[in-house]
């Protein structure tokens, strides 16, 4: 952004490129009115943000960098009568804790950084541990499941330190096995061709997202690839879950009687019938045990189809299985679609839009405060970073700009834990290498909750050829960590086996935890009335959660207008005098423009969302 | 409104989109023009390739655009040398690429693709299956592109083995499409065929799809392969039962070989020195393909077919010349030879004998039963079992009845003819658009079965009373027959076929609803025949009764015939031979 003044008046100011943020800036933008959207992070789409490996190791870094305190300046100069401010909050220092690396690459070029990150600050830990003091019990009663998973566990937690800090003679570097292992330095190396993504999510082909993609346009800015495998933790043995005909007429694992069965059940749970109803509020896995399904087709159908646990009632199952079925057969086999080069991409889809229709962008730019009419307890304007006075009738705002006293009047926040895993192979290997898995971990099979976990090849752009990249994603008991490397140890070798150890290995892992957007009251702030406030990612696999707060808050701001109608093409515009298209210079730059898009969204049509 | 940003409106772009069509219809009316008037005076020239390039790319159906085409490639051919000739034929295949994105199921460009390949000097076949093999991915039921494909496989050799593997690929990915299961059909045969026949073929599979000798080869696949296919079929209609490609199929393999060609029986009657022959199969016996050797001496006799009706027909008669056979005291021994086949069949006729026959049965040809070993009809049983168990899960599917009663058909017509019985009720309610179908399909097992007892109990009786026949079939079974009883079931007629039964002396049809007596013709030995309650009408409709010379006893109770004026008087006329005449 050139060093010139922001225009003084706007209809909206939002702050925070995340998902919904985005989508509120691409809906208010189309329909005419004037968006400022800023975000204080030098990057993209907030906690949706994807990576290179360079540019995670630096957001790393700043996970762990020190905050500096708050220069309270005096804005009494560009406020008038009847005016009192809120401070907003200069940094993100809740939503993202516990951040730990561990490295497995075997030439070290770069130890001082992983170490240093993974001693993580005591304060975080501190905190954390605050937030789910609450279910201390249960995790008492999880570290004796722990103890008793014996020695494997013990193994790694010797071992760790050890990987951390790697010594040069490590055994690694002697048997070889016939697997070629990818360096460190490859991967600092050729850290660009990564794209890896905070959060880990998926798009249900019938979900939300995928319908505003479509209905809005917005597709032709981004291309997908079809999940290709649903897979599921079982029995310690990673195996595909037939959810598809094709699936479940190739399936191995099933007889034929258990094949007839699964479909007559996938046919008939469609329509909602008197015996599924005298199943309401009765546990979904009762409800499946009593239509003859054997244990194995429960399993699927609970934790790989329906996702939910063994306790979800029966209507709530029914619903998921139904629009897990939906979703099935609208793009390919699986009912996900994944968006090549990374999640970080769908708001950036949305923000370029909102550029394209008018919007103003501005990275590393944020908001002070917001200067609020006492009297009719509305906020007028905002000061920006820069001490400019910016006028506006409507503020959006991410959870974590808001100052952590305004948060205190919500319930403590819940959290998520997550672990990147950079691997040399896939968890089920098959004829092709370029696969997309989703894999469903239920919850107690490694010891720990629940896990999702989304293994995606070099194909998907996210990873470079002969890696695997792994997000694992469950609500948190523990750290990420504690939460999370049971499964890991379980699933992936993270020190060098001689011995005919088929899983992979990892080479690199986070783990870090995210607060829970779902779990952030978004009332209660005692905000402005126009101050509309989206909290960050949810657990959920979907993106039900922020599109649907999207669309909320864009008709608390604009009651009578349409949400997202389809955008125009570009040949059906009329550019007359002055460009009514005022892409700010920081987009334009960094994003292709959507006329290439528009050419690359041709030569790939099989991939869009379209109907 | 400010910020808002123009669009143009709907008019504007339909004016556009207007204008734009006027535009390009202009200039293909223009190029078509020039095309024909290019061709009328055989111009074979670059700008011609150009122009009809241009609008067969926008037009890929027009057919007389393509002959030119080719009518310019052959000249071509004959002025360019055969690099030259490559890359147009080269060029020409990616331009028909292009043609088929814009419609892949044109049959233009799939057939001038067949033949421009053909033509290529130096074919690449690998190219032209991985483009069938993306067409085919695109949409798995691109008739144009399976024959494509077939051509292609066919000019290149493909193994056979690969393209089972295709089809294994297709129906993987979706098993709802009767070309890859019927592709599988051709191909098992060949990788995998019977072996009792031809044991020489046995692990040495031919690896060029040119089958042996069609006439010979008998389509069918070795036990082995076949116990493979039921399995993986299985999974296909426990998966969707609603699906018919699978189930087909499933027939297919449940099927039987076609009968060896050859005379299953030869009859001869003294007393009306007459020989009639059955065939395994509906023949054409008249043009001198049949030999009569009669006590070592070739005989020279007309053979006729049972009714007039048939050109071909299983049953041939002729008449040998008067006073050969006729006494009793002499012996004869006969010899049928069918030359087109080189087969042939002996009888003998002894002293003291008014008729002898030599024949194969039913039951020793296993005519109406599976042709696995005894070994393997433990699979059979085993495939039964798990259809049934399919049953239990689906007891309304149709298929699955069907398959069902196929199977019990093809273990033991007669242990399992209750639940025939049963399911055949069971498939009438689910599927009552197809009612009379199963009718007949059940009348045909019910005959089948009455055909087996009645060779095992070693009579010439035929009774097959209160059955719910709506249909008469296999009576080239019945040559031998002299009292058949039919009644009490659905009959409408006595079809021609009905004609095939020679020896037959007494019919009983009560209480059908006969209509048409067409096939009671010219049965040298029928004496009797009882129609009570049926719904003969007029007199002439008992007109084939008069081609049987000894007619003695006609029943006709009960018809509306009986209500005629001058019934009685008129048959009398009709009907000379019969005595004994209740109406």
């Amino acid at each position: 952004m050139a060093a010139e003044d922001l225009p003084s008046d706007f209809d909206i100011v939002i702050l925070g490129t995340g998902l919904a943020e985005s989508v509120v800036a691409a809906a208010c933008s189309r329909v005419g009115q004037r968006v400022l959207h800023l975000d204080r992070r030098s990057y993209y789409a907030a906690n949706w943000a994807s990576f290179t490996f360079n540019g995670l190791l630096t957001w790393i870094q700043e996970q762990n960098e020190e905050t500096k305190p708050e220069e309270v300046k005096d804005w009494s100069s560009l406020m008038e009568e009847g005016e009192e401010l809120i401070h907003l909050s200069n940094s993100d220092s809740a939503s993202i804790t516990n951040v730990q690396v561990f490295n497995y690459t075997s030439e070290e070029e770069d130890d001082t950084q992983s170490a240093d990150a993974s001693n993580t600050t005591e304060e975080e830990k501190a905190a954390d541990e605050d937030a789910v003091k609450e279910s201390s019990e249960t995790e008492s009663a999880d570290s004796k499941e722990e103890e008793e998973a014996g020695a494997a566990e013990e193994q790694t937690e010797g071992e760790e330190p050890e990987a951390e800090q790697p010594l040069p003679s490590s055994p690694s570097n002697q048997s070889k096995p016939a697997r070629k292992k990818v360096s460190y330095a490859q991967l600092v190396k050729e850290g660009r061709r990564f794209n890896i993504d905070l959060v880990s999510k998926l798009l249900f082909s019938r979900g939300s997202l995928v319908d505003l993609l479509i209905k809005s346009n917005v597709s032709r800015y981004a291309e997908f690839k079809n999940v290709t495998r649903i897979l599921t933790y079982r029995h310690g043995n990673v195996e595909q879950v037939p959810c598809s005909r094709a699936d479940v007429f190739a399936s191995r694992q099933l007889s034929v009687v258990e094949k007839r069965k699964l479909m007559r059940f996938l046919t008939s749970c469609m329509e909602e019938t008197e015996e599924q109803t005298a199943y309401n509020g009765r546990p979904y896995l009762e409800f499946l045990r009593d239509q003859q399904l054997g244990e194995s087709l429960q399993h699927f159908l609970l934790h790989s189809i329906a996702m939910v646990t063994e306790d979800t009632p029966t209507e709530e199952g029914l619903a998921s299985t139904r629009h897990f079925l939906r979703c099935l057969g609208r793009y390919g086999n699986t009912p996900f679609l994944f968006p090549v080069y990374g999640l970080g991409e769908i708001p950036q889809c949305f923000c370029r839009m909102s550029a394209v229709f008018g919007g103003i962008y501005c990275l590393r730019h944020s908001v002070h405060c917001l200067i609020v009419d006492k009297d009719t307890n509305r906020c007028k304007a905002v000061i920006d970073s820069r001490g400019q006075r910016i006028s506006c009738s409507h503020v959006v705002v991410e959870n974590s700009y808001l100052d952590a006293d305004r948060k205190q009047m919500a319930p403590p926040p819940r959290y998520l834990s997550r672990a990147v895993l950079i691997t040399d192979s896939s968890v089920l290997p098959s004829d092709s290498d370029q696969q997309i898995s989703v894999v469903t971990v239920p919850p107690g099979a490694a010891g720990g909750p629940a896990v999702k976990m989304v293994e995606l090849c070099s194909s998907s752009m996210t990873c470079i050829p002969g890696t695997h990249l792994v997000h694992l994603t469950c609500q948190s008991v523990g750290s990420a960590h504690e939460d999370l490397s049971p499964l890991v140890t379980r699933m992936f070798r993270t020190t060098e086996s001689q011995n005919e150890d088929q899983r992979p290995s990892v080479l690199w892992c986070l783990f870090f935890n995210m607060a829970d957007g779902s779990t952030l009251e978004v009332k209660g702030h005692q905000l402005p009335s126009n101050v509309y406030v989206c909290c960050g990612p949810d657990g959920g696999l979907g993106h039900e959660h922020a599109v649907k707060q999207a669309e909320s808050i864009f008709q608390k701001i604009l009651p009578e207008e349409e949400f997202c109608p389809p955008a125009p093409n570009p040949e059906d515009i009329i550019y007359d005098g002055e460009s009514s298209s005022a892409v700010d210079q920081d987009l334009q730059e960094e994003s292709r423009g959507p006329d290439q898009d528009q050419n690359q969204e041709n030569q790939n049509q099989e991939n869009q969302p379209e109907e | 409104m400010h910020g808002r940003v123009k669009v143009k409106t709907t008019a504007q772009q339909e004016e556009e989109k207007r204008k734009e069509r006027e535009k390009k219809l202009k200039i293909y009316v223009a190029a078509r023009d020039a095309c024909f008037s290019k061709r009328k005076d055989a111009v074979f020239d670059d700008e011609a390739l150009q122009l009809t390039q241009q609008l067969l790319s926008s037009n890929p159906d027009f057919a007389t655009l393509w002959n030119y085409r080719r009518e310019i490639l052959t000249h071509l051919e004959t002025v360019k040398d055969e690099d030259e000739v490559q890359k147009i034929y080269e060029a020409e295949l990616s331009f028909l690429e292009s043609c088929l994105k814009v419609n892949p199921k044109s049959y233009g460009s799939w057939h001038h693709r067949g033949w421009v390949s053909a033509r290529l000097p130096r074919p690449a076949w690998t190219r032209e299956l991985s483009l069938c093999d993306r067409c085919l991915s695109l949409d798995d039921r691109n008739f144009h592109c399976w024959d494509y494909r077939r051509m292609v496989v066919k000019m290149s050799d493909v193994p056979v083995k690969q393209e089972l593997e295709f089809t294994d690929r297709l129906i993987g990915s979706n098993f709802s499409n009767y070309s890859s299961w019927h592709y599988r059909s051709t191909l098992l045969p060949l990788l995998h065929p019977e072996s009792a026949e031809r044991p020489s073929q046995r692990g040495d599979p031919p690896h060029s799809p040119s089958p042996p000798c069609p006439q010979t080869h008998s389509h069918r696949v070795c036990e082995e392969q076949l116990l493979k296919e039921y399995e993986l079929v299985q999974n296909a209609f426990f998966t969707d039962p609603n699906d018919q490609s699978a189930w087909f199929y499933y027939r297919w393999l449940l099927g039987r070989a076609e009968r060896e060609e050859m005379i299953s029986c030869v009859y001869v009657s003294r007393e009306e020195e007459r020989v009639a022959v059955a065939f395994s199969r509906p023949v054409n016996a008249r043009s001198g393909v049949l030999l009569l050797v009669l006590d070592g001496q070739p005989q020279r006799v007309e053979w006729r077919s049972v009714h007039p009706h048939f050109k071909h027909s299983p049953v041939w008669i002729c008449d040998l010349p008067p006073g050969t056979i006729s006494d009793i005291t002499n012996e004869h021994n006969l010899t049928v030879h069918w030359t087109e086949k080189h087969a042939h069949r002996d009888c003998a006729l002894y002293t003291g004998r008014s008729e002898s026959w030599c024949r194969d049965t039913a039951t020793d040809l296993e005519l109406f039963r599976s042709e696995l070993s005894v070994e393997k009809t433990s699979v059979l049983q085993s495939e039964l079992q798990s259809v049934n168990q399919l049953q239990e899960l689906e007891p309304l599917n149709k298929w699955c009845l069907l398959t069902i009663i196929l199977l019990m058909r093809a273990l033991d017509p007669l242990g399992y003819e209750k639940e025939t019985l049963a399911h055949f009720q069971t498939l009438k309610e689910v599927d009552s658009m197809r009612s009379a179908y199963y009718g007949d399909l059940c009348s045909k097992f019910m005959i089948e079965n009455t055909i087996l007892k009645m060779e095992y109990a070693e009579v010439r009786v035929f009774s097959i009373s209160d059955r719910n026949l709506t249909t008469l079939c296999h009576l080239d079974q019945l040559l031998l027959v002299t009292h058949i009883n039919l009644s009490s079931n659905q009959l409408r007629r006595l079809p021609p076929q009905f004609a095939m039964l020679q020896c037959l002396e007494v019919v009983e049809a009560d209480n059908n609803s006969i209509e048409n007596l067409e096939g009671v013709y010219h049965l040298p030995k029928l004496e009797e025949v009882s129609l009570k309650n049926n719904q003969i009408s007029t007199p002439a409709d008992l007109q084939p009764l008069a081609s049987c010379p000894k007619l003695k006893r006609l029943d006709l109770r009960g018809n509306p015939v009986t209500q005629t004026a001058n019934v009685e008087s008129e048959l009398a006329e009709l009907l000379p031979s019969v005595t004994d005449l209740l109406l």
